[in-house]
């Protein structure tokens, strides 16, 4: 992983390869996900990799509708929603993410503070996205 | 430290289009519209051939209209080449950018006339590829990639705020009927009807063609109903968020000292301010708008006025939940009780704090680079006392605007007075 460039492109790469991974400023010690070059907080480049457990908590969450055309195209429409979220790393860092496993149809069921776990693409989706699964046994 | 202008400035002439759709027009047409009036409000009138520079706020013509480098093409549509025209953008707040690049040009002694302006036509697309353009104003690479839609976004914020402090559905639509009821006052307005109106002809339509007519007895009743008004980003329903519209708005800014020899009632703009903020992920708190509060602090320092002076406001009310966050963020009402401020009356257009006069992004229409400017158009029209039929029955002597751009990642927060 050391001669990743701190890129989108060697995030969604990692995560083909079911890892979740961002970087740790060697100054000020910040974790983000995903990665970036520069510490937004030190401003130091002195960055390395960190790989994260893919654990947290929503802290946000909607069941959409009226959906993007990725998500039109898998067949969501006004009838059949799908819901994101923004999720709390237990490292610290938030991600937003597809939710998987949620009712979309019932919004009013899913609750803030539900542990969720990251859900790995296939290896050979190009265009993978984040998402993360609820945890059953919560 | 608080940063003030060089020279006053001001705002001597406003003109705004019909808010709409309109397919058969181009948004420089749309801009010319706007123009024109903004000429014959001027009281003692304007050449335009004085007007030293143009700042036009439109946020993607490129995906809206296959129009780039647009500034140069407003300025021909309105004669004024070989004038500098520029062209920026803030996503949603690109028009309170205009205005504030404008205030800049001429506060600095660069200019003593500048147009300032926005614009947007938003109805050549279908809704789907419309969803997509407004999804790009958050981040394409980690927030609309995993299918957050621009409602999504603030659902998100919804759902956080909703958790926090205990939001009801009835809250956010008390928002759109109120709105609605502004609007319906404003010839102007995409949606110049009230709630009960649109309701009153469904129910006339259904028994037209025999259909069975729902037991709608109220305006909540109405919005409820799940056909009637659908969810879009649950809990933001069809009636919680703003439509696409097409339409353009235009100031004219002058150096304070010429201010009178234009009209006898400029209004001064003697408060500035903008923020930006991170992405939704890289926020602690999701049940405000930083941005917003940074915004209105600047512009609250520099205009040497605090949130209880303000007399009327007109905010980025682009879905309901984003009005409840806009009144808490600039300090009208404590956190958490934006949302009974409207169920209470207090943000009608006759209560002690009139929110949106103009019928808002909700009801006016959100031709998203054009709001920020038509935002000052209706700040204009009732400090001067010729808002018409929706006149806020107070003398308003100070009063305030609030752009967003995408889901808070820029504010633009402006402050006027009528001396």
């Amino acid at each position: 992983m050391a001669e990743a460039e701190f890129t989108s492109a060697s995030f969604y790469q990692a995560l083909r390869d079911k890892r979740l991974i961002g970087t740790r400023c060697q100054e000020c010690q910040n974790v983000y996900v995903p990665p970036r070059q520069v510490c937004p907080h030190c401003h130091s480049r002195d960055v390395e990799w960190v790989k994260v457990k893919g654990e947290g908590i929503l802290v946000a969450y909607t069941t959409i509708a009226v959906g993007t055309s990725p998500m039109v195209a898998q067949g969501y429409d006004r009838n059949r929603h799908y819901c994101c979220g923004i999720v709390a790393l237990a490292e610290g860092p938030r991600l937003c993410a597809l939710i998987i496993g949620a009712d979309a149809q019932k919004p009013a069921s899913i609750k803030i503070g539900t542990a969720v776990s990251v859900a790995f693409p296939a290896e050979t989706d190009k265009r993978a996205v984040l998402a993360f699964r609820i945890r059953q046994s919560d | 430290m608080v940063r003030r202008m060089n020279r006053p400035v001001a705002i001597v002439g406003v003109g705004i289009s019909k808010f709409g759709a309109f397919k058969e027009k181009l948004g420089r047409e749309l801009f010319a519209e706007a123009f024109t009036e903004m000429l014959g409000s001027v009281d003692r009138g304007i050449e335009a051939r004085d007007i030293e520079a143009l700042y036009v706020g439109s946020a993607a013509p490129l995906s809206f209209e296959l129009q780039a480098h647009l500034a140069p093409i407003i300025a021909d549509q309105v004669g004024l080449i070989t004038k500098p025209a520029i062209r920026v953008e803030s996503a949603c707040a690109s028009g309170g950018l205009a205005l504030r690049e404008g205030i800049i040009g001429v506060a600095s002694e660069l200019y003593d006339i500048v147009l300032v302006g926005g614009v947007e036509k938003m109805t050549n697309l279908p809704t789907t590829e419309v969803t997509d353009v407004l999804a790009a104003f958050s981040d394409s690479a980690y927030e609309s990639r995993v299918g957050i839609t621009f409602p999504g976004a603030y659902a998100l914020l919804a759902t956080a705020y909703r958790h926090r402090y205990g939001l009801t559905e009835e809250q956010l639509m008390a928002v759109a009927i109120k709105n609605h009821q502004n609007g319906a006052l404003n010839p102007k307005a995409q949606f110049n009807c009230s709630i009960r109106d649109i309701l009153i002809r469904r129910m006339a339509n259904m028994m037209e063609k025999g259909q069975q007519t729902p037991n709608w007895a109220s305006e909540m009743d109405f919005l409820k109903d799940r056909e009637a008004n659908p969810i879009i980003a649950w809990p933001l329903r069809l009636f919680d968020c703003s439509p696409i519209t097409d339409g353009a708005a235009c100031l004219l800014l002058v150096a304070g000292h010429l201010a009178k020899s234009f009209t006898d009632t400029p209004i001064y703009v003697i408060g500035s301010g903008q923020a930006s903020d991170y992405s939704l992920s890289g926020r602690d708190d999701l049940t405000t708008l930083a941005s917003a509060r940074e915004a209105a602090r600047q512009a609250y320092d520099m205009a040497g006025v605090h949130a209880e002076d303000i007399q009327m406001a007109e905010v980025h009310d682009c879905f309901t939940i984003a009005e409840i966050l806009a009144t808490e963020d600039l300090g009208f009402f404590e956190p958490g009780e934006g949302g009974r401020a409207v169920e209470q009356g207090i943000t009608a257009l006759q209560g002690t704090m009139p929110i949106n006069p103009s019928g808002g992004l909700k009801a006016k229409g959100h031709p998203v680079g054009a709001s920020g400017i038509a935002q000052a158009v209706e700040v204009w029209q009732q400090m001067r006392g010729e808002a018409g039929a929706r006149q806020i029955n107070r003398d308003v002597h100070l009063a305030l605007t609030h752009n967003v751009g995408a889901h808070g990642a820029s504010c633009l927060v402006h402050i006027y007075e009528r001396r």
